[in-house]
Formats: structure tokens, sequence, C-alpha cells
């Protein structure tokens, strides 16, 4: 097998545990999104333009609440402003490559690619076709995204709310992790933005999350100098 | 505001966040500076953690360290799991495993 082909498959396989957490989020968005009274294809086709879960859940409800346009637009900006977080972390594994292949994985890039894509990169070190990895992640997280909506605007409100399904989401997260936390600095850096997290739990657009990054890096990076 | 329209600008910007740096930073437009490669490196845990704790601590908008909360305990035996094993499957089988019975044995 190619070495390309081969870091695709990986990239799926990394991905799958995550896409069980996902598809319950994706059937729950297109229902909520056509409750909030979007059209069947404005729901479908918000799915493939925007391709962000959070913000998508966030604008089917200022939809719901007849917030202006240029209000959703905003804030769709603000709760996806931790991506270019994941933009700078991947920029240097991301540079020899052509413009067009950036565009493609940057449009792909999500919360859910980039978390096993990253760690996969930096164990990886440097290879030449492990841009096939984001790739793998990406395009199956993206189609599992496209289903599930669609799922969730045909079944509409008779989904099953309460599966638990979705906590193979943090689950994963958890596994992927864990193992990498082992010199000090990494520790502090993680705890002290779980912390953070919660004590910014309450701030509006995800900008606790995006604080709570900001406060684990800003510790991490500390903590190395001072060695 | 047209929602079409709204689709396609959120569409775009949430593209233009997600492009940025690795364009900027990628065509060797500018030098990475050593602080911030350095400070890169704790984005994933810093980030993945952000997302996790809430997960755990939350719920229904309020922070929860009792017993009842069932996903902070299935998550606590997931972390215990993962950092014994260090194998994903494992680590997502016995979270989920323990989060059903513990639900089950709260019912």
């Amino acid at each position: 097998m190619s070495e390309a082909r081969k870091n695709f498959i990986e990239g799926i396989r990394a991905e799958a545990p995550l896409l069980i957490g996902v598809f319950p989020f994706g059937m729950i968005y297109g229902a909520l999104a056509l409750n909030a009274g979007l059209s069947n294809a404005a729901a479908q086709w918000m799915s493939s333009i925007v391709f962000a879960g959070s913000s998508q859940f966030v604008t089917a409800q200022l939809v719901k609440e007849s917030a202006p346009g240029l209000v959703i637009i905003l804030t769709i900006a603000v709760v996806n402003l931790r991506h270019m977080l994941y933009s700078a972390s991947l920029a240097p594994h991301l540079k020899d490559l052509s413009l067009r292949w950036k565009a493609l994985l940057s449009y792909l890039l999500t919360d859910e690619a980039y978390a096993p894509s990253i760690l996969y990169f930096e164990k990886e070190g440097l290879q030449t076709h492990k841009h096939w990895f984001l790739l793998g992640a990406g395009f199956s997280l993206w189609f599992t995204w496209q289903v599930s909506t669609a799922f969730g605007i045909f079944l509409g409100a008779s989904i099953p709310a309460n599966l638990s399904l979705d906590f193979a989401l943090p689950l994963t997260f958890i596994a992927m992790i864990v193992p990498v936390l082992k010199k000090q600095p990494t520790i502090a850096a993680a705890s002290s933005a779980g912390v953070t997290a919660l004590l910014a739990y309450n701030l509006p657009f995800k900008l606790g999350l995006i604080l709570a990054a900001f406060v684990g890096i800003i510790v991490g990076t500390l903590l190395e100098g001072k060695k | 505001m047209n929602i079409w329209l709204v689709i396609m600008i959120g569409g775009l910007i949430t593209f233009g966040i997600r492009f940025s740096l690795i364009y900027l930073l990628g065509e060797g437009k500018f030098e990475i500076p050593e602080t911030l490669r350095k400070a890169l490196h704790y984005v994933p845990p810093a980030v993945l953690s952000a997302i996790i704790v809430p997960e755990l601590f939350i719920r229904d908008g309020n922070f929860d360290l009792s017993l009842t909360n069932t996903r902070l305990l299935a998550g606590i035996i997931a972390i215990v799991t993962a950092w014994f094993s260090r194998n994903t499957l494992l680590t997502i089988l016995v979270g989920m495993a323990a989060l059903f019975l513990l639900q089950w044995l709260s019912l």
C-alpha cells in the first residue's frame, strides 16, 4: 500500500470513535435547525458551507430568535475563532503543501479532525505524506456530518434525545490526550486550561474555551522556558 | 438579511479563520519565532483539556461534583484506563460501559 493511502486510512481509523459521538450531534442539529424555522435545504447546506458544529447550533438558535443577519455572522466568527489556534498549530506541518491542499485541509479543519491529526504529526515528525492523515480524518468527519444532518432533517422531532452516545466525544479526546501528558509543562498546561475552562464556563460564544486554551499555552510555555 | 447570504458569509469567514495562519505562517511570508513554535506545542493539551473538563464537571449548566454526576465518574474511570492502557479503543469502551452502568445503577 502506498504511503499516502496508508496515512489516509490511518486518519479514518483514528477518527472512527469520534464519529460515534458526532453522529447524534449532527442529527440533533438537523432537527433543531428545522425547528428554528430553517428550510430543509438551508439546514443541510449550512452543514457543508459552514461545517462547524457549535456555530451551526448557535445559528439555529439565533434564527429562531429572529436575530439580525449581521449578529448571526459575527457570532459565527467568534464561536469559530478557536480554529485560528489550530491553524497556527498545523501551519509548520503543512507548510510545504500546495495552496490547493492547504485550502482543502483548512476547509476540513474542525476540533475533531485537528485533535487526532496534530497528535499524529507530532509523533511521526517529518514525513512526506502525513497530510493524508488529516484528509482521512477530516473527510470521514465531513461525510458523517452531512449524513447525520440529513437524518436529523428527515427524522425531525422523533429523535431519541438521551442515548448518551455523545459521551463518546469527550471520551475519545481523553483517550488521545492522557497518553501525551508526560512532561511537567504539558501536564500544567492541561490542568490550568481545564480549571480556567470551568471558571470561565459562563462566558458567551465559547470565549471561555479560547481563554482557557491561552492560559494553558502560556503556563506550559513559561514552565518550559524556566528549565 | 437573507438566510442564504448569512450562511455564505458565515462559511467564508469560518474558512478564512481556518485558512488564515496555515497560509500566513506556511507561505514563508513570516518566519515562525521560536517562542511561538514552543507555545504552539501546548495547543493540543490545553484545548483538549478545556473541551473535556467542562463536559465532565458541568451538568445542565451547573458545576456538579456529586456522586450522581455519572459523566464525571465515568470520565475519571476513562482517564485511569487511558493512563494505564494507552489504548484508545479500550478507553472509549470502558468509559461508555461505565457511563451506562452508572446510569443504570442510579435509576
